[in-house]
C-alpha cells in the first residue's frame, strides 16, 4: 500500500470549504428557531440600578427577554475557571463570580446585561435597543499596572487591590546572588501588547431543548465540545451531562479564542428551554471585538546576568498580567505555567526566578491566544538576549550558540519546572543563518543605506511546551481537568474505517493528517478513512484542540487505538487461519503467519469480524472497533530559529519585512504542506503582533480599537515570501515522534521582527520600540532620537 | 438595519425629483460607506435613492484638455481606463490605491466626494488637480467643494452628476495608508499645471486642502528637496491613534517630495 506519512497531500476538507459547502454554526437553522441579541454594557464599570424589559417585550416580534435576575432565580451558576493557581505563601487565586448575564454590576464594555429573543434578528435588535437599563456609572481602570495602584477603582469587592494572585517560580535567592556577582546585567522593560483574536468566523451558538427526553443540544463554535459540555452542565446550568449534546461543526478559526466556555453558550441553552423554542445567536464583528477573550497584555521587567564570556548566569522576570474583568476558562494558567516555565528558552541559564501578578481590570477577559504565554516568554528571552549581545559587543548568533543546551545534555531539566526531552538548537540556527544568507547581511544593509533606508536583521530562537499536557503534571500545577485525548477506530464490515477523535479541527486539516496517519498504520487506502470530530454524541470524551496538541496527543490516541485493532485483528486472523495469535504478524495491511505462506488482508479480517459465523464466543468477540485514551508522559518541545530582515523608511517610519526565514524542529511530520501552512499563518500573526495589531483601551475602559478601522490585521502586502526548512529530532515519548506545529510561528516571530527593527534603528540612536511598531511609533522614535542628539 | 424606502432612479432628474430636497433622503451609488452605516444602525434615512445604475452618470470622456468622469463611475473603471492612464496617469494611480479590489469594484467617485471622508483619496485629486464638480443644478470649483469634515458645498437633495479634471502638464499622487483601514493618513497630489503648481492634501486635515507653502516653494524650485524643506504647520491637522498632527505635517512634505521626484 502506498505510504502517505510525509506526503504533501492536498487537504480533503478543502473541497467543501472552497466550494462554500462547509457547515458552520450560523449556516444551521432549526425548526421554529428564534434569534437572540444581547444587550451589552456601554460602560466599563457601572452599577445596574434597574432593567426595564417592558419596552423590549412590546416590540413586534419579540418572544422573550431575560435578565441576570431571571437566570439567578433559576439557580444558574457562574462561568468557572479551569485552572487554580496557588500564589506565594500557598495563597490560592481569588475567583470572583462570573454570572452569564450581569446581575448588579457590569465590569467591561460588552458585559451582557440581558438577552432579547425574537422571531427575527432585526426584531431582536429593535428589542435590545428598546430595553432600558439604568446605570450608575462608576470609575473604571483598564491598565493592569494602574489597577494595582492605591485608590484604583475596584473591579470586584472580593478582590481588594484587584490582584487575583501573586505567584512565583524559581529560586529568588540564587538569582539575586547571581545578578549581584554578574560581570554584566542587561535589563529590559517591555509591554507585550494586547491582541484581539479575530477568527474569520465570529462566534455563534444555537441552543435547543427537547422536552420529550429532557435533552439539550448546543451547537457552538468551539475548539473542544466535550469541555464546553462539562463546564456548562456541571457548573453553570446543572444539567445532567448525559442529557446534553454539544456539537461544534465546521469552525472557521479559533486561535484559542474558541476554547473557552462563554456566557452566550449557556444563555442560549438555558433560554431554549425557558422560551420553548431553539435560540440562535451569531456574534457580529463589533461584538467579537468586545467579547471574544483577548490575548497577551503583559508588562514585564527582566534582568539577564552574564559572566565575562557572555555565559548566562541568571534571569529574573517580573510580570504584571491583565486578566480583564473576569477569569476566563484557562486565563489563570496562561501567564504562569504556560509562560514562566518557558523562560529558560533554549539556554542553560542555571537559575531563573519569575514573579507574576495577575490583575483584574475593567476590560474584556484575557485568555489563551495562539501561543498563549509562550510568545510572551519567547519575547522576553529573545529580546533580552539580543540586547545583551549588543551590549556585550557580541554577534547575537554567537552569544546564543555559547548558551545553547547541547544535544548531549538531553533530557535537560530547566530551573523552571520542565524537562526538555530532545532538541538540537545549534542545527536549527545554523540552517536558518545559511538559508537567510546571514553572512552577507552587511552588504544588503549598505545597499539599503544607499537608497536612504535603514535595514536590520534579528534572530529569535524559540522553544515551546506543546502536546498539552501530561495530566499528572498539569494536575499538580492546578489544572482542574485531565489533558489526555481520546480516540476510537471503527472498521465497517467492508473494510472502511471511521476514526472518532476528541481533537477538533477548525482549520488545522486533521481530516487529512489523521487519515494519512491511520491509512499508513492500518495499510489501507487513505480514501477509506474518515475522520469524525466535533460532536459529543459521536466521539469519545476528548479534550479538544489547543496548545499544539492534536497530533502529539490526539494522534497518539489514534495510534493507541490502532494498536488495539491490530491485536484484535491478529486474534481474528489466527482463528481464521487456525494458527496461534502469537505467530501472526501484521505489516502494511496484511496478517501473515511466520514461516508459512498463509496471509489475510485487514479487509478480510474486518469482514469476518462482523460476520462471525464460527467465532468461539468464549475466546473471541465479534467486531473490530477499539478505543483508547492517551495521556502523554511529558510535554513536547518544538523549537526553532527564525531570522527576520526589515527595511525602514526613516522619513515616514514605514517598516517592511523584507526577508523571513523559519527553520523549525517539530519532530516527525505527517504532512509537510499542512505544517508549512500552519507556520505561514503563525508568522503572519507574529508579524501582526510586532508591527500592526494593538488593542487600545481609553483610560476609562472604552475599547478604542473596536473595528478594522482602527485595529490593524496583517494583510498579504505585509508578509514576505518565507524561506522554510525543518530540522528533526523526533519527540522521544509519543508513538509518532511529533511535537506539534500550530503555534510556533506566533511564538517565535515577534522577537525576530523587533530584533530586526531595533537593529535597523540602532544607527539612529534608537534602542527599543514597543509593539506594535507602527509607522507613527517608529517615526517618533527616530525623531525623538534626532532631537535628543541635537 | 432600520427599514427605509428604496427607489431606483432611472435618471439624475428622477433622482433629484424623488429626493425632493429632503434631509432624510440619501443617495446610494456604490454604498461603500452608506451600507455599513445602515447595517450598524448609525444611519436612519427615510428613503434611499439608488443612483448607481443611471447610465448618464457613468463613464469617462476625454475632450481637449479635460477628463470628465461620470459620478457613478467606479474606482476600478477609473483605475483601469486607458484614457485616464494616458491623460492623467496620477488620477488612475490614485483610483487604484483606494480600498481593496472589492471596494474599487463598487465605490464611485461621486459617492466618495459627496461623503467627503477626510481620509478618502479622491478629495486630493479634486483639490490638487483643480477639478470642477458638476451637479444637477450648477458647477462647483474643486477648491470650494469641501467645506469641513464630512461637509461639502452640496445642498440637500443636490446630486453630483460628474467631475471634470483639467489635464495637468504632469502630476503624481503619493499615499501613506492607515495600517488598519487602508484610508489615507496622508495623501498628496502634486500637479504641474499651466497656471502653476497645485498641491492637494487629503487625510491630514478635517477636509482636503491645498498646501500653499509647498506650492510656493515648488513654484520657485520644482524639486523634491524644495518640497521636503517646507515645514508644514501641524496646528489644524488631525490627531489620532495612528498619526499625530506633527507626524502628518512631516509626511505631507515627505510625500510631496516623493511626488515631485516621481514627476521627474
Amino acid at each position: 500500500m502506498a505510504k502517505h506519512v510525509g506526503e504533501r497531500m492536498k487537504r480533503v476538507e478543502d473541497g467543501r470549504f472552497l466550494t462554500g459547502r462547509g457547515t458552520y454554526t450560523d449556516d444551521i437553522s432549526k425548526p421554529g428557531q428564534t434569534y437572540a441579541v444581547f444587550v451589552r454594557s456601554p460602560h466599563a464599570h457601572a452599577k445596574i440600578k434597574s432593567v426595564n424589559t417592558e419596552p423590549a417585550l412590546a416590540v413586534e416580534g419579540v418572544v422573550a427577554v431575560y435578565t441576570g435576575a431571571d437566570m439567578a432565580a433559576d439557580g444558574v451558576g457562574g462561568l468557572p475557571c479551569g485552572w487554580q493557581v496557588i500564589g506565594k505563601g500557598g495563597t490560592p487565586m481569588i475567583e470572583p463570580a462570573h454570572p452569564p448575564l450581569a446581575t448588579d454590576t457590569v465590569r467591561y464594555v460588552g458585559d451582557a446585561v440581558a438577552v432579547v429573543i425574537a422571531e427575527t434578528r432585526n426584531a431582536a435588535k429593535d428589542g435590545a435597543e428598546a430595553l432600558e437599563v439604568d446605570y450608575d456609572v462608576q470609575p473604571a481602570v483598564a491598565s493592569a499596572v494602574k489597577a494595582m495602584e492605591k485608590g484604583a477603582p475596584q473591579v470586584h469587592d472580593e478582590v481588594p487591590g484587584n490582584v487575583c494572585y501573586d505567584w512565583e517560580l524559581g529560586d529568588k535567592e540564587a538569582v539575586d546572588k547571581a545578578i549581584e556577582e554578574a560581570h554584566h546585567v542587561t535589563t529590559f522593560d517591555l509591554v507585550n501588547n494586547r491582541l484581539i483574536p479575530n477568527a474569520i468566523e465570529p462566534r455563534a451558538a444555537i441552543g435547543e431543548y427537547d422536552p420529550a427526553g429532557d435533552n439539550y443540544t448546543l451547537t457552538t463554535t468551539s475548539q473542544n465540545p466535550h469541555v464546553i459540555r462539562l463546564l456548562m452542565c456541571a457548573f453553570v446550568l446543572q444539567i445532567p451531562e448525559h442529557k446534553c449534546r454539544v456539537v461544534a461543526p465546521d469552525v472557521g478559526g479559533g486561535f484559542g479564542s474558541k476554547i473557552f466556555h462563554y456566557a452566550e453558550e449557556a444563555v442560549v441553552t438555558w433560554a431554549a428551554k425557558k422560551a420553548g423554542r431553539p435560540v440562535k445567536w451569531t456574534s457580529d464583528r463589533s461584538e467579537a471585538f468586545l467579547t471574544d477573550a483577548h490575548g497577551r497584555d503583559h508588562v514585564t521587567k527582566a534582568q539577564l546576568a552574564m559572566d565575562k564570556d557572555g555565559k548566562f548566569t541568571a534571569l529574573k522576570v517580573a510580570t504584571v498580567a491583565n486578566m480583564g474583568a473576569y477569569l476566563s476558562t484557562f486565563a489563570s494558567s496562561i501567564p504562569t505555567y504556560l509562560y514562566a516555565t518557558l523562560l529558560a528558552g533554549q539556554y542553560t541559564t542555571p537559575v531563573i526566578y519569575a514573579e507574576v501578578k495577575a490583575v483584574f481590570t475593567h476590560t474584556t477577559p484575557v485568555d489563551a491566544y495562539r501561543g498563549a504565554g509562550r510568545p510572551e516568554a519567547t519575547y522576553v528571552v529573545e529580546r533580552i538576549v539580543e540586547i545583551a549581545a549588543r551590549e556585550m559587543g557580541m554577534d547575537p548568533a554567537e552569544l546564543r550558540r555559547k548558551n545553547f543546551i547541547q544535544p548531549d545534555q538531553f533530557p535537560y531539566e530547566t530551573p523552571v519546572a520542565l524537562t526538555y526531552d530532545t532538541g538540537n538548537y545549534q542545527a536549527s540556527l545554523d540552517r536558518a543563518l545559511e538559508l537567510s544568507d546571514y553572512a552577507n547581511f552587511e552588504k544588503r544593509r549598505e545597499e539599503s543605506a544607499r537608497n536612504g533606508k535603514l535595514r536590520g536583521v534579528g534572530l529569535s530562537c524559540y522553544i515551546e511546551a506543546c502536546g498539552i499536557a501530561p495530566s499528572a503534571v498539569a494536575g499538580a500545577l492546578g489544572a482542574r481537568a485531565g489533558l489526555y485525548e481520546a480516540a476510537e477506530v471503527r472498521f465497517a464490515p467492508t473494510g472502511t474505517v471511521s476514526v472518532f477523535t476528541g481533537s477538533h479541527s477548525h482549520g488545522q486539516g486533521h481530516e487529512t493528517t489523521f487519515a494519512q496517519l491511520t491509512a499508513d498504520r492500518l495499510g489501507i487506502p487513505v480514501e477509506n478513512v474518515d475522520i469524525v470530530h466535533g460532536d459529543t454524541d459521536r466521539i469519545p470524551f476528548g479534550m479538544g484542540t489547543y496548545g499544539s496538541r492534536s497530533l502529539a496527543v490526539g494522534g497518539s490516541a489514534i495510534v493507541k487505538a490502532i494498536d488495539k485493532i491490530i491485536v484484535k485483528g491478529k486474534k481474528i486472523a489466527a482463528h481464521m487461519m487456525e494458527e496461534n495469535a502469537d505467530d501472526v504478524d501484521f505489516d502494511d495491511g496484511v496478517f501473515s503467519v511466520k514461516g508459512t505462506n498463509k496471509s489475510l488482508t485487514i479487509g478480510e479480517v474486518a469482514f469476518q469480524a462482523y460476520v462471525p459465523h464460527n467465532f468461539p464466543h468464549d475466546e473471541l468477540e465479534p467486531g473490530l472497533d477499539e478505543s483508547a485514551f492517551y495521556d502523554p508522559n511529558n510535554f513536547t518541545y518544538p523549537a526553532g530559529a527564525y531570522v527576520c530582515e526589515v527595511e525602514v523608511d526613516p522619513d515616514t517610519g514605514e517598516c517592511h519585512v523584507d526577508k523571513f526565514t523559519a527553520v523549525d524542529d517539530f519532530g516527525n511530520l505527517i504532512n509537510p504542506m499542512i505544517v508549512e501552512g500552519q507556520v505561514h499563518g503563525g508568522i503572519a500573526q507574529g508579524i501582526g503582533q510586532a508591527l500592526l495589531e494593538g488593542c487600545v483601551y481609553s483610560d476609562d475602559g472604552q475599547l478604542v480599537t473596536g473595528s478594522y478601522m482602527d485595529y490593524a490585521m496583517p494583510r498579504a502586502e505585509h508578509i514576505p515570501d518565507y524561506n522554510f526548512d525543518f530540522t528533526t529530532t523526533p519527540c522521544t515519548h509519543n508513538p509518532i515522534g511529533a511535537k506539534g506545529c500550530g503555534e510556533a510561528g506566533a511564538i517565535g516571530t515577534p522577537a525576530a521582527v523587533i530584533n530586526a527593527l531595533t537593529d535597523a534603528l540602532r544607527v539612529a540612536g534608537v534602542d527599543n520600540i514597543e509593539m506594535p511598531a507602527t509607522p507613527l511609533k517608529i517615526w517618533q522614535a527616530l525623531n525623538g532620537a534626532k532631537q535628543a542628539a541635537e | 438595519m432600520y427599514n427605509f424606502d428604496y427607489e431606483k432612479a432611472a435618471s439624475a432628474d428622477d433622482a433629484v425629483k424623488a429626493a425632493g430636497g429632503s434631509d432624510d433622503v440619501m443617495f446610494l451609488a456604490g454604498g461603500m460607506t452608506l451600507i455599513p452605516t445602515l447595517k450598524l444602525r448609525l444611519s436612519q434615512p427615510e428613503k434611499v435613492i439608488d443612483v448607481g445604475s443611471i447610465a448618464d452618470m457613468k463613464g469617462i470622456t476625454v475632450s481637449g484638455d479635460t477628463v470628465t468622469i461620470g459620478a457613478a463611475t467606479t474606482h476600478a473603471d477609473v483605475a483601469g481606463s486607458s484614457d485616464v492612464q494616458k491623460a492623467i496617469p496620477a488620477l488612475a494611480k490614485l483610483a487604484s490605491l483606494i480600498g481593496d479590489q472589492q471596494v474599487r469594484n463598487r465605490g464611485t467617485i461621486g459617492g466618495s466626494i459627496a461623503n467627503a471622508d477626510p481620509a478618502a483619496d479622491y478629495p486630493a485629486a479634486v483639490v490638487g488637480l483643480g477639478a470642477t464638480v458638476k451637479t444637477n443644478k450648477r458647477e462647483i470649483a474643486g477648491d470650494d467643494f469641501f467645506t469641513a469634515m464630512f461637509e461639502t458645498a452640496l445642498e440637500p437633495g443636490e446630486l453630483i452628476t460628474s467631475v471634470s479634471f483639467p489635464v495637468p502638464e504632469a502630476a503624481d499622487y503619493q499615499k501613506l495608508a492607515n495600517p488598519a483601514s487602508g484610508y489615507a493618513m496622508v495623501g498628496v497630489m502634486v500637479a504641474k499645471t499651466k497656471d502653476g503648481v497645485r498641491v492637494g492634501v487629503t487625510g491630514a486635515g478635517p477636509s482636503a486642502f491645498r498646501a500653499s507653502a509647498i506650492e510656493d516653494a515648488l513654484a520657485k524650485d520644482f524639486s523634491s528637496e524644495a518640497a521636503k524643506g517646507v515645514t508644514m504647520p501641524a496646528d489644524d491637522l488631525n490627531n489620532d491613534l495612528h498619526a499625530t498632527a506633527d507626524y502628518r505635517a512631516s509626511c505631507i512634505s515627505t510625500l510631496a517630495a516623493r511626488a515631485v521626484k516621481a514627476i521627474g
